[in-house]
Parts: structure tokens; C-alpha cells; sequence
């Protein structure tokens, strides 16, 4: 009987995977085994292995992994001083508050303030630096990237930082390790899941960006994520699109077991 | 949580009651599918006064929905469940319309206003014998440039773009058909060439313009060009104009090795429930003082020859956007390709955004 009322407890959230993820991906394997013709064919995954595809292939892993790289970098200390701070729910909150804003907008505001006539611009100037052109570089996509994804990146380290028994680190720095080795031995090791997830919730979805390489990179950044809209919107080559989209989601699900494994070991 | 479902059954309740006001109050004005048109057109496309002036006239009242891409119109009107009398596409999506039935023939003689139209504008490929559309704007590709920041430079050719001293100033439109024409155009080769091995001379002469390239970018161009943040771009006219109203420091020009030229014509979709209604409103915008009076709102080129006499000559004696016959017929239409040459275009334009400087 409890076993019952349990399964019907279950079924929303069934119902959910299944129209939600299974179908849709089902659905691109499906699209995926037909050429342009229409016609039934492994054709889109040799295309998927010519250089243009895997070069593709290649500098979306490349900019994921910058973009996560300094993500880390900022995020690491931010959720360090965070959880010494004396109003941490208001720190936090004024971090996640961003987040809340729709992508769009913020992309439009990036254009206007790292233009030639935006503030940025305006400082350089007064500085005596001069006027750069800082919209449409590398430097401005990872930065506004960067920007986009980091509460998604510090919430899980400060979770992690949080739960780390201070007792630990005084025992540490009691036995006489320095700052430097009681960080590289005993906090960061004991935070390292919350870093992986926080790797994993800005690595992903960093694979797939599009709009903001066209918004702030002007498309000088070409990702597979460009190459799939271009695919469904403009050719209308479902096929291709769902062919990248399918090497996409088996990167994502390497990236997930690689991250899984490392928890396990520990 | 009591008290968010009730506000949630009051609010239901009073969008039920307004919807069912509105019901009411449109009977009782005898509103109905037989005195209404549903326009669908782009945005800020028609002089508001002109729909007014047709309800007027007509004792039709229109209403009014728009859209922004040929893409975005044209998937809502194939998934039916809409009752557009009139919609406004431009020249490839008609043809698309067209091959799948989505289009009802014009009744020419409902339309005696035709004949004002410019003969050049009338009976090309994309709709034969304007069978199902009838022209409403047209205009071309060229080149917008700042004449201040660019002091000696002229533009009178594609290939002046590639110019050393325009390092990193061009923007352009993020679309296959226009980047890779403009490489074609630059060759004095066929907009709608199939010749692989001219699209790849095409696409490596792309390949030498990329230092010069600023960005490849969307709708943000206009906005971009008229704050200045580049001093030249590859726009459609229509932009150009719309660019030019906002910062008239900037210029526009046609290329001499000629563009592509488009048109937005307007149409009946198959599912229209005032067939009637729609053949006056067509008549009644093809009308040469409507006419002008359009075009000075909208601020696009019009086809209406007759509607130029009512036009100032400082709109009208404007090569830039009403060029002589000399240089339309140098302008070429886009042919559907169809969908293997469009993915090749599209291919070649990937492999060229992704060429490194």
C-alpha cells in the first residue's frame, strides 16, 4: 500500500523526464540521422569530423575552459572573505542579485559601457591610457562570460566553505602548518567538491553559449553553439544542428562522470 | 497561500469579465470578421494616420499585429490558427508562401492602382505577373559610412572595403546571403551563383577582408553606426535611412558593381476571412497621395511613380535611395536557391567568421 502512495508520488516528476529529457533528446538522435535531403543517412557525423567542426569543437572547449578557469580564480576568494564577513546573507544576496536580471538586458548594457563612448572608455581616457577598443575582443567576451556565470560558480564554494569545521583549521595551524600549507592541505582539499561543482555549473553551460559571442564578441568568437542556431534558423539543417547538439551533450555528460568520479575517490 | 489563491481567482475573474466586455462591446459597434482587416506588417512599417484614413473611408476597422523577421511571419502563418487578411513579406518569403499554397491570387482588376507602380518593379521572379503581390517598398544593399572619420576616402566600389586603412572599422550583418554576396558582388560574379569554384574564390577573397572587420553582428547595427562606435557598415537602405534620421553625419552609397535589391510586397494569406476588405486596402495604399504620404513617414523607397510627384524633391532626387535606371539594372534579386546551395552558402559564411585575423 505505502509502496503505492509512494509510486503516485513519483509520477509528476516521471512524467517531467520523460516529455522534458528523454523525449527531446530522443528526438534529436532522431533529427540527427537525416541529411539535408531528408534522406536516411550517417552523412552529419562524418561532417561533424572535418576540420571546420572539430576546430569549432576545439575553441568551445578553449573559451569553457578560460571562462571557468578565472571564474575559479575570482569566485575562490570571494567565497573565502564571504564567509568571514560579518552580514554573509547580505553579501550573498547582493551577489546572486545580478542573476536575476534577464541575459539580454545585460549583454545590451555591456555594449553600452564597453563601447568607444562608454564609461570604461571615458576612464581609460582620463587615466591618460586613451581609447581602446575593448567590445568586440576575446578579453570582453570572458570578461562579460566570467560575469554572467560567477554566483553559479561561488554559491557551491562558499556552501563548501561553509561547512568546513573550523576546528579542523586551528588543529592545523596548532601543529604548526603555515597559512599557505594549511590552505593547500586541509581547506582546499576539504572544499574540493564544492569547486567541482561549481566547475561543472559553469563549464556546461559556458560549451553552448551563442548569443553573447554575437552581443559582445560581434562573432568573433564562433562556438557550436553559433553553429546550431545558424543550422535551425538560417539553413534549416535540423540534422547538422542536432548532430552538434548530440556531440554537445555527450561532452556534458563526460564532463558530469569526470566530475562524478573524483567525489567517489575522496 | 490562502490568500495568493484568492487574488488568483480574482484576477481570472476579471480577465474573464473584461474579455467577455470586449466581446460585447465590439457586437454592439458590429464589429465582426466581414467589417474588420487583420493587418500583420512589420514594425512602425505604415503611417498610423493611413489606417485611420482607411477606416474612415471604408467603415473597416483594421487591426493591426506586427512581426520582425520573414522567418518569425511565416512560420505563424504556415502553423495556421490565424485569419490575416493582409501581410506585408519580402520578395524570397513570398516565393516560399507561394510554393506552399499559404498565398490567394490578387484579383487585378480590384486593383486599378497598379498601374501607378513602376514597370521595373513589377513582374519579377519571385512572384510572376504580380499574380499574388503587389509592391509596397523596395530598396538595396550598400555601404554606410562616417565621411568624418573617413576624410579622403571614397566608396564607390565593394573592393574599396578592403582598403588597409580600414583596419578593424566594418561592421556587417551576421547572414550568409549578404556577406557572401558582397564577396561575389566584389568579383562582379552572380548573387545567386552555384559555381563552387567561384564561391570559394568568393570566400577566400572574404578571407583578406577579416583585419578589416570589426564585427559581424545583428539589428545592433544600427544602433552601433549612429553612436559612431564604427565608421562603416553593409546595410540594407532601409536601415541606412533610419541610421542616417538619427545621425546625418553619415552617408550612404551603392556600390558601382551593383547589389542585391528587395522588396517588400503585400499579399493575402490563404487563411484571409475578408478577401474584399484586403483587395481595397491594397488598392488603397497603392493609392499615389497614400503612397507618398507613406513613404514620408516610413522614410523607405517607394515604387509608386506616380507618388513621387507628391514627394519633395530632396526625397526624391536622392540617388542614394531612388537611383536611375542605369544603376537598378545592375541589381540582382535573390533566387531561391534552394536548400543544398543555401547550407553551402551557409558553410562557406561559418568557415568565414571563423578565419582568424
Amino acid at each position: 500500500m505505502q509502496d503505492r502512495t509512494r509510486n503516485i508520488y513519483l509520477i509528476p516528476y516521471m512524467l517531467w523526464i520523460i516529455l522534458f529529457v528523454i523525449a527531446p533528446i530522443a528526438l534529436i538522435m532522431y533529427y540527427s540521422m537525416f541529411n539535408i535531403d531528408g534522406a536516411f543517412s550517417l552523412e552529419n557525423y562524418t561532417r561533424f569530423f572535418t576540420p571546420v567542426y572539430l576546430s569549432m569543437t576545439f575553441r568551445s572547449f578553449w573559451y569553457a575552459a578560460i571562462i571557468t578557469g578565472v571564474s575559479l580564480l575570482v569566485a575562490y576568494p570571494t567565497a573565502y572573505l564571504l564567509t568571514k564577513t560579518e552580514h554573509k546573507q547580505l553579501w550573498l544576496l547582493l551577489i546572486i542579485l545580478p542573476s536575476w536580471i534577464n541575459l539580454l538586458l545585460k549583454a545590451y548594457a555591456f555594449i553600452g559601457i564597453l563601447g568607444f563612448y562608454g564609461p570604461v572608455n571615458s576612464f581609460l581616457n582620463i587615466i591618460g591610457i586613451g581609447t581602446r577598443q575593448i567590445l568586440f575582443t576575446d578579453f570582453s567576451f570572458i570578461f562579460v562570460a566570467v560575469y554572467i556565470f560567477i554566483p553559479y560558480m561561488i554559491l557551491p564554494i562558499f556552501n563548501a566553505l561553509e561547512e568546513l569545521n573550523p576546528s579542523l583549521v586551528a588543529a592545523a595551524r596548532d601543529l604548526g602548518a603555515s597559512s599557505w600549507t594549511t590552505f593547500r592541505r586541509v581547506i582546499f582539499p576539504l572544499t574540493f567538491s564544492g569547486v567541482k561543482a561549481g566547475c561543472r555549473a559553469v563549464f556546461i553551460p559556458a560549451l553552448s553559449l551563442f548569443m553573447i559571442t554575437r552581443l559582445i564578441a560581434g562573432n568573433r568568437v564562433i562556438t557550436l553553439g553559433t553553429a546550431i542556431e545558424q543550422h535551425f534558423l538560417v539553413t534549416q539543417d535540423w540534422g547538422m544542428g542536432s548532430t552538434i547538439a548530440v556531440f554537445l551533450i555527450i561532452a556534458m555528460g563526460l564532463t558530469m562522470i569526470l566530475t562524478e568520479n573524483g567525489k567517489r575517490v575522496n | 497561500m490562502k490568500k495568493v489563491m484568492q487574488m488568483f481567482t480574482v484576477i481570472i475573474i476579471l480577465a474573464l469579465g473584461l474579455m467577455y466586455l470586449t466581446f460585447v462591446l465590439n457586437s454592439q459597434q458590429g464589429y465582426s470578421s466581414r467589417n474588420t482587416l487583420s493587418v500583420y506588417n512589420w514594425g512602425d512599417y505604415i503611417d498610423p494616420d493611413l489606417i485611420t484614413k482607411f477606416e474612415k473611408e471604408t467603415g473597416i476597422k483594421i487591426i493591426y499585429q506586427t512581426f520582425d523577421s520573414n522567418e518569425a511571419m511565416l512560420t505563424k502563418i504556415a502553423h495556421g490558427g490565424t485569419t490575416f487578411d493582409i501581410a506585408i513579406p519580402s520578395d524570397y518569403a513570398i516565393n516560399k508562401m507561394k510554393e506552399q499554397g499559404l498565398l490567394i491570387p490578387l484579383d487585378h482588376s480590384k486593383i486599378p492602382n497598379l498601374k501607378y507602380i513602376d514597370p521595373r518593379f513589377l513582374d519579377l521572379p519571385f512572384d510572376e505577373n504580380n499574380e499574388y503581390s503587389a509592391p509596397y517598398f523596395w530598396g538595396t544593399l550598400g555601404i554606410i559610412y562616417n565621411p568624418e572619420v573617413l576624410e579622403d576616402m571614397e566608396f564607390k566600389s565593394w573592393n574599396d572595403l578592403w582598403d588597409e586603412r580600414l583596419r578593424n572599422e566594418i561592421l556587417l550583418y551576421d547572414s550568409a546571403r549578404e556577406v557572401i554576396g558582397m564577396g561575389l558582388n566584389s568579383l562582379s560574379y552572380s548573387l545567386n551563383e552555384t559555381d563552387t569554384d567561384r564561391l570559394l574564390e568568393a570566400k577566400r577573397k572574404l578571407d583578406t577582408l577579416t583585419p578589416n572587420i570589426k564585427a559581424i553582428v545583428g539589428d545592433e547595427v544600427k544602433m552601433l553606426l549612429a553612436n559612431e562606435e564604427a565608421a562603416i557598415g553593409v546595410v540594407w537602405s532601409g536601415d541606412a535611412s533610419e541610421i542616417i534620421g538619427e545621425n546625418d553625419k553619415l552617408d550612404y552609397v551603392i556600390p558601382d558593381e551593383g547589389t542585391n535589391v528587395w522588396f517588400d510586397n503585400i499579399v493575402i494569406p490563404a487563411s484571409a476571412k475578408n478577401v474584399e476588405g484586403a483587395h481595397l486596402f491594397i488598392n488603397f495604399m497603392l493609392d499615389p497621395e497614400n503612397a507618398a504620404q507613406n513613404t514620408e513617414y516610413v522614410g523607405y523607397s517607394t515604387p509608386n511613380m506616380k507618388a513621387l510627384a507628391y514627394l519633395p524633391e530632396e526625397i526624391t532626387g536622392d540617388v542614394r535611395f531612388y537611383p536611375g535606371r542605369d544603376i537598378t539594372d545592375k541589381f540582382e534579386l535573390y533566387e531561391n536557391l534552394g536548400k543544398k546551395m543555401t547550407a553551402y552558402y551557409n558553410e562557406l559564411f561559418l568557415e568565414f567568421k571563423m578565419h582568424r585575423k
